[in-house]
C-alpha cells in the first residue's frame, strides 16, 4: 500500500488537490467546505515532505504517466530542482487554507464560498502540475488551468470593491497572450525537433545550433514565461490583481503564483536550452540582467510612493522578483542558489506581510491604506509584532530569512567580480526599509482613534506559524540552503 | 519566388491573423473587442500548429501495412484540440467578467472605467468610507 503511494508520489501531489476540487463544489456548508480543502492541502503538503525524503535518496525521479514512456508519453519529473516550488506551493497553501477559515466568509458570499474554495484547489494543482510536469505542452495547460482559476479568484474580490474585476480582466488578457506566446515557442521547437518531452528536446536541440526558428521559439517561450512571473515591464497585471483579489487570495497567490513561473523560467534558461550557450548567455546579459536591475528600483520606488499598503506589498514583490531574476542573470552556480534561496524566503515573507496587513482589514472593516493604520499597532500587538518582524526579514536584518537570501546574493555576486551588482542590490534594500517604516510608523507613533480590537486566534494563528519560520529559516538556514545549492548543482551542473 | 511565397501561404495568413489580433488586444479600448481580438490571436496560433503536422498528399493517420503511404502527423491536432478547450475556457471567463463589468460600472470603455477607478482609489486613500458602506450591507 505505502509502496504504491512512494511509486506514485509525482502525480499524487497533482490529483489531490486536482479531485478534492471536484468534490468541494458538491459541499454546500462554509465549515465542512473548508474542512475538505484543509485536510486536501494537508495531505499534499504532507506529501511533499515524503517526496522531499525521496529525493533525497533517489534525486531524480522520472514518473512516466499511465505507464506511457517518455519521450512519447508525458513524463513527470521531480529532481532536486523541482522539489523547492513543489514544497513552497504545497506548505504556503496549507498556511493561506487555514487563514482563509475566518477570512473568507467575511468577504465572499455565503453561497458561492464553496465554489470559492473549488477554485482555491485548482489554481495550487495547476501550480503543482506547473512545476512536476517534464512535457513543455502539458506545462502550457496546467499553466492556464492555475491562471485561469486564479483570475476567476481575483474576480471574486468584486463583492468586496468593483475593481477587482478590471483587475481580474487585466489578470486574464495579459495572461493569454503569454500563456498564448509560450504555446508559439513550444510550436516552433516541435516543428524543428518533433518532441515536446523537455528532457529529450535538450538533447535535440544541441546538433542546431544557430536555427533561426530555434532563436524565435526560445524568445516567444521566454517572453510568455516572463509575462506569468511578472518580471518588470511585463508586470502591470500584478498590483492590482494583487491589491484587489480577497485576502486569503492574495496571500496564496503573492506568495506561490509567480514562484512557480520563475523556476520554470530557470528551467528553459538552465535546462532545456542548457546546449545553446551563446543564445543563453546573451539572453542573461542583455536582457534578464537589466530588466532585473530595473525592477528592483522600479518595484521599490513604486512601492515608497503607493499609499494603498495591499498595493505598496504587490510593487514590492515586483522588486523581490527582480532580486531572484537577478540571481539567474548572474548565471554562476552560487548566485543560481541565492535565486532558489531567495525563491522560498520571499515566498514565507510575502505570505507573512499579507497576511498582517488583511488581518488588519478584517478588523478595521476597511480598505488598508496608509491613513487609516494610524495608531493601530498597539491595538492589535500580536498582528503588529508578526507584520514587524516579516517587515525586517524583508529588508534583510539579521536573524530573519530575508538576511540569509541577501547574504548569498550578495557574496555570489561579489565572487562573480561583479561588485558594482552587489552595490546596486544593497541600496534597493535601503529603500526598501523607507516603505516599511512608513507603514511601522504609522502604526505605532501616530496617535489613532480609539477602537478596541479583539485580535481572533483563529486568525493570528497562520501569521504566528509563518512569522516563526520567518525565525526559524534566519537562525538555521541549512536546510533551505543546502537544497537551494543541490539544485543549483543539479541545473547547472559541470557546466560552469 | 512566387512558388515559395504561395508554397508558405498558410504561414502568411497565420502571420495576418496574428498580428491582427494582436492589434486589437492592445488597441482597442472596448473590453469586447479585445477579447475577440484575442480569440483571433489564439484561432492563428491553432493553424500554425495544424500547418506543421500537413504533408503535401499525407493521408490520415492510419496505420496500415499493405500500403505504404505518407500521412500527416496527428499529434498537432491533438495538441491544438487541447489548446481550442483552453482558449473556449479563456473567451468564456472574459466574456463573463466583461458582463460583470458592464453592471457594476455601466461602461465596457476602457477609459469611463479608469476614470471611475480612479475616483474609488482615491476614495479609499482619503476616507476609506466607501467600502465601510459595502461592508455592511
Amino acid at each position: 500500500m505505502i509502496d504504491i503511494l512512494i511509486k506514485n508520489l509525482p502525480i499524487i501531489v497533482v490529483l489531490c488537490p486536482l479531485m478534492t476540487s471536484l468534490l468541494v463544489v458538491l459541499i454546500p456548508n462554509i465549515f465542512f467546505s473548508w474542512v475538505l480543502t484543509t485536510l486536501s492541502t494537508f495531505l499534499t503538503f504532507l506529501f511533499s515532505i515524503l517526496l522531499y525524503q525521496e529525493i533525497q535518496i533517489h534525486s531524480h525521479i522520472s514518473y512516466a504517466l499511465g505507464k506511457w514512456m517518455p519521450p512519447i508519453g508525458i513524463e513527470y519529473i521531480i529532481d532536486k530542482v523541482a522539489i523547492i516550488p513543489v514544497i513552497i506551493i504545497s506548505g504556503i497553501s496549507f498556511i493561506a487554507t487555514i487563514f482563509a477559515y475566518k477570512i473568507m466568509p467575511e468577504e465572499i458570499e455565503k453561497k458561492s464560498i464553496s465554489k470559492v474554495y473549488s477554485l482555491w484547489l485548482l489554481a495550487i494543482a495547476g501550480l503543482l502540475g506547473l512545476v512536476t510536469t517534464g512535457d513543455a505542452f502539458n506545462l502550457f495547460v496546467f499553466l492556464e488551468i492555475s491562471s485561469l482559476a486564479s483570475v476567476a479568484l481575483v474576480a471574486m474580490g468584486a463583492h468586496k470593491d468593483r475593481q477587482a474585476l478590471v483587475a481580474a480582466y487585466n489578470y486574464l488578457i495579459i495572461g493569454a497572450v503569454g500563456a498564448t506566446l509560450y504555446v508559439i515557442g513550444v510550436g516552433l521547437l516541435y516543428g524543428i525537433t518533433g518532441t515536446l518531452n523537455m528532457a529529450d528536446l535538450t538533447n535535440r536541440i544541441s546538433d542546431l545550433n544557430n536555427n533561426r526558428a530555434l532563436i524565435a521559439g526560445f524568445g516567444f517561450m521566454i517572453i510568455g514565461i516572463m509575462v506569468k512571473a511578472a518580471v518588470f515591464p511585463l508586470h502591470i497585471w500584478l498590483p492590482r490583481a494583487y491589491a484587489y483579489a480577497p485576502s486569503a487570495v492574495s496571500v496564496l497567490l503573492a506568495a506561490t503564483a509567480t514562484k512557480a513561473s520563475l523556476y520554470i523560467l530557470a528551467r528553459i534558461l538552465f535546462s532545456i536550452f542548457e546546449n545553446s550557450e551563446n543564445l543563453i548567455n546573451n539572453t542573461l546579459l542583455f536582457v534578464i540582467l537589466p530588466l532585473s536591475l530595473l525592477a528592483m528600483f522600479a518595484g521599490t520606488i513604486m512601492a515608497i510612493y503607493e499609499k494603498d499598503i495591499k498595493r505598496l506589498l504587490a510593487h514590492s514583490s515586483v522588486a523581490q522578483i527582480g532580486y531572484i531574476t537577478l540571481a539567474f542573470a548572474i548565471g554562476t552556480k552560487a548566485s543560481m542558489a541565492a535565486g532558489f534561496i531567495h525563491m522560498f524566503n520571499h515566498a514565507i515573507i510575502k505570505g507573512g506581510l499579507f497576511i498582517a496587513i488583511t488581518s488588519i482589514g478584517f478588523y478595521i472593516k476597511k480598505r488598508v491604506t496608509i491613513n487609516n493604520l494610524s495608531g493601530l499597532g498597539r491595538e492589535m500587538p500580536i498582528t503588529f509584532f508578526c507584520f514587524v518582524i516579516c517587515s525586517l526579514s524583508l529588508a534583510g536584518l539579521p536573524l530573519t530569512a530575508g538576511f540569509i537570501s541577501k547574504l548569498y546574493l550578495i557574496k555570489a555576486s561579489i565572487s562573480s567580480d561583479d561588485i558594482w551588482i552587489a552595490i546596486l542590490i544593497l541600496i534597493s534594500s535601503a529603500l526598501s526599509v523607507v516603505y516599511l517604516w512608513k507603514i511601522i510608523e504609522v502604526m505605532w507613533m501616530h496617535d489613532g482613534r480609539k477602537i478596541a480590537i479583539k485580535e481572533n486566534p483563529t486568525i493570528y494563528v497562520s501569521l504566528i506559524i509563518i512569522t516563526f519560520l520567518n525565525i526559524y529559516f534566519g537562525l538555521d538556514a541549512s536546510l533551505v540552503v543546502n537544497g537551494s545549492f543541490d539544485a543549483a548543482d543539479k541545473l547547472i551542473g559541470d557546466l560552469k | 519566388m512566387i512558388s515559395s511565397t504561395v508554397g508558405i501561404w498558410n504561414y502568411w495568413i497565420v502571420f495576418c491573423l496574428m498580428m491582427i489580433g494582436l492589434f486589437l488586444v492592445i488597441g482597442r479600448k472596448n473590453f469586447l473587442k479585445k477579447i475577440v481580438g484575442l480569440t483571433i490571436f489564439q484561432t492563428s496560433v491553432f493553424l500554425l500548429y495544424i500547418t506543421f503536422g500537413k504533408i503535401k498528399g499525407g493521408t490520415p493517420p492510419i496505420l496500415n501495412e499493405s500500403i505504404n503511404t505518407i500521412y500527416s502527423n496527428p499529434l498537432p491536432h491533438v495538441l491544438i484540440l487541447t489548446a481550442i478547450v483552453v482558449g473556449v475556457a479563456t473567451t468564456a471567463l472574459g466574456l463573463s467578467l466583461v458582463l460583470r463589468i458592464n453592471s457594476e460600472y455601466g461602461s465596457i470603455e476602457e477609459d469611463d472605467v479608469s476614470a471611475q477607478d480612479l475616483v474609488d482609489y482615491h476614495d479609499d486613500i482619503e476616507t476609506g468610507k466607501k467600502l465601510d458602506l459595502k461592508f455592511k450591507k
